[in-house]
């Protein structure tokens, strides 16, 4: 029997937002189905001669979400795909999406916990879906973030994430800045990685994600730290 | 569906021939894995040859080392889309693999095992030939840990996440067996030319 193929469905941007000064916000409407937070989406956008680009974007929102699919996507300059949706795209417009796609890096409130999320830079997009997921479902599984950015700025939902801390029962918040404020020149080591480990409680799930050094310098500090490399799940940008 | 405003940036014809399709050429090397590098050492590492749970043969690091030399350079191309080209690897065949063992394929699969228990499928069609090689070094220097030293498959006409990283084993089964991202929604065969990224491509 042959397996479905996975459609490409045209999805509407149904809202942009700015996120940070270099990210905005894209929600999309016309998509059918839930995702697991974690996953991410395909995007496909074609030129009028027929040429296309193919990119993967981590998923921001909640499953099932009713304000639409969210994703949250750099402007960087060298890149054809998200240079267009940092200068180009405008509400209305319609691109192609499939997904979801990703059946490792995920968590739904059913996974349990507790669960330590380190995230870096974008790298903190599908660890949002996860806190947004705990929510929605008004689940009190321990949960702690670590967040790592150059500066308070730079940082995707702050204001969100600060929210949650103070008001979600179990779940907390660390937000380090690397190049400003009393944390400037720290990166995640040792130290915050045991106090965290102390905090949340012995994990049943670590997820951790961002650029490649940081991925790869966190996953060690972990594996130091004797929590056991099979309920470590990563993911590397550029990647 | 055209995109309104998108033109994209075509890569010149001489890239474009050689990209499959929905790929995008970087020069970068991309990591990715499901979890931490495992820590395996030359001293620690090994190679075992099963027919399902029956070991056939198992090589240690020098013994492999020992077993003859197989290059390769060509293209490279990763199922989150990017390719990478001339790329330069040097190893063990599979087909000399099964010769230092003796034996010839008892089925026509097989399913590769990682030191981080990631496993994938590939047909024995698909590494015979010359066409796979358990490769012990990149650009003539050691495989970085991070892409799957010290030794890691490489089969590259398939996505890369059919060439696994830190390799321990190969395991002959009687019948088609998905592997670790073949039963969470990938392609069994995964042929970049055909576009074979998901269940159902």
């Amino acid at each position: 029997m042959a397996a479905e193929k996975m459609p490409w469905r045209t999805a509407r941007i149904g809202a942009i937002a700015p996120v940070t000064p270099r990210v905005k916000s894209f929600r999309f409407e016309g998509l059918e189905g839930r995702h697991r937070a974690g996953q991410h989406v395909e995007v496909r956008l074609t030129a009028p001669d027929g040429y296309s680009a193919q990119r993967s974007y981590s998923i921001a929102s909640a499953p099932g979400d009713a304000a639409g699919l969210e994703l949250m996507i750099e402007g960087l300059e060298e890149g054809e795909v998200s240079s267009y949706f940092a200068g180009i795209a405008e509400v209305g417009d319609e691109v192609e999406l499939r997904g979801p796609i990703g059946g490792s890096f995920v968590w739904s409130p059913e996974d349990e916990g507790p669960v330590l999320l380190i995230g870096g830079g974008s790298g903190v997009v599908p660890l949002l879906s996860m806190l947004r997921a705990r929510f929605s479902a008004r689940s009190e599984t321990p949960m702690l973030l670590i967040y790592s950015v150059r500066n308070a700025a730079e940082a995707i939902a702050r204001e969100e994430l600060q929210i949650r801390a103070r008001d979600e029962p179990g779940f907390d918040l660390t937000l380090l800045t690397t190049r400003e404020g009393a944390t400037a020149g720290r990166r995640v080591d040792r130290v915050m990685i045991e106090t965290a480990l102390d905090h949340v409680g012995k994990p049943r799930h670590v997820f951790v994600c961002g650029s490649n050094g940081f991925v790869g310098s966190v996953s060690d500090l972990l594996v130091d730290a004797s929590v056991k490399p099979s309920i470590i799940r990563t993911e590397r940008f550029g990647g | 569906m055209v995109t309104r405003g998108f033109s994209g940036r075509p890569p010149a014809a001489e890239i474009a021939e050689r990209l499959p399709p929905g790929q995008y050429l970087t020069d970068d090397f991309p990591v990715l894995q499901l979890g931490p590098t495992p820590r395996v050492t030359e001293e620690t590492w090994s190679f075992t040859l099963r027919d399902g749970p029956k070991p056939l043969k198992r090589w240690t690091w020098s013994e492999f080392a020992k077993l003859p030399r197989t290059r390769w350079k060509g293209d490279i191309h990763c199922v989150t889309k990017w390719s990478k080209f001339d790329t330069a690897w040097a190893g063990v065949s599979v087909d000399d693999i099964l010769s230092d063992a003796g034996v010839t394929a008892p089925t026509a699969f097989t399913l590769f095992e990682g030191f981080d228990d990631y496993t994938t499928n590939v047909p024995f069609a698909d590494l015979t030939g010359g066409k796979a090689i358990v490769a012990t070094s990149y650009e003539g220097k050691p495989i970085p840990p991070d892409h799957g030293g010290p030794a890691r498959l490489l089969v590259p006409h398939l996505y890369f996440w059919k060439s696994p990283k830190w390799v321990k084993g190969l395991r002959f089964t009687r019948k088609d067996e998905g592997g670790f991202w073949e039963l969470r929604g990938y392609h069994m065969y995964g042929d970049p030319w055909r576009e074979q990224r998901f269940t159902g491509d």
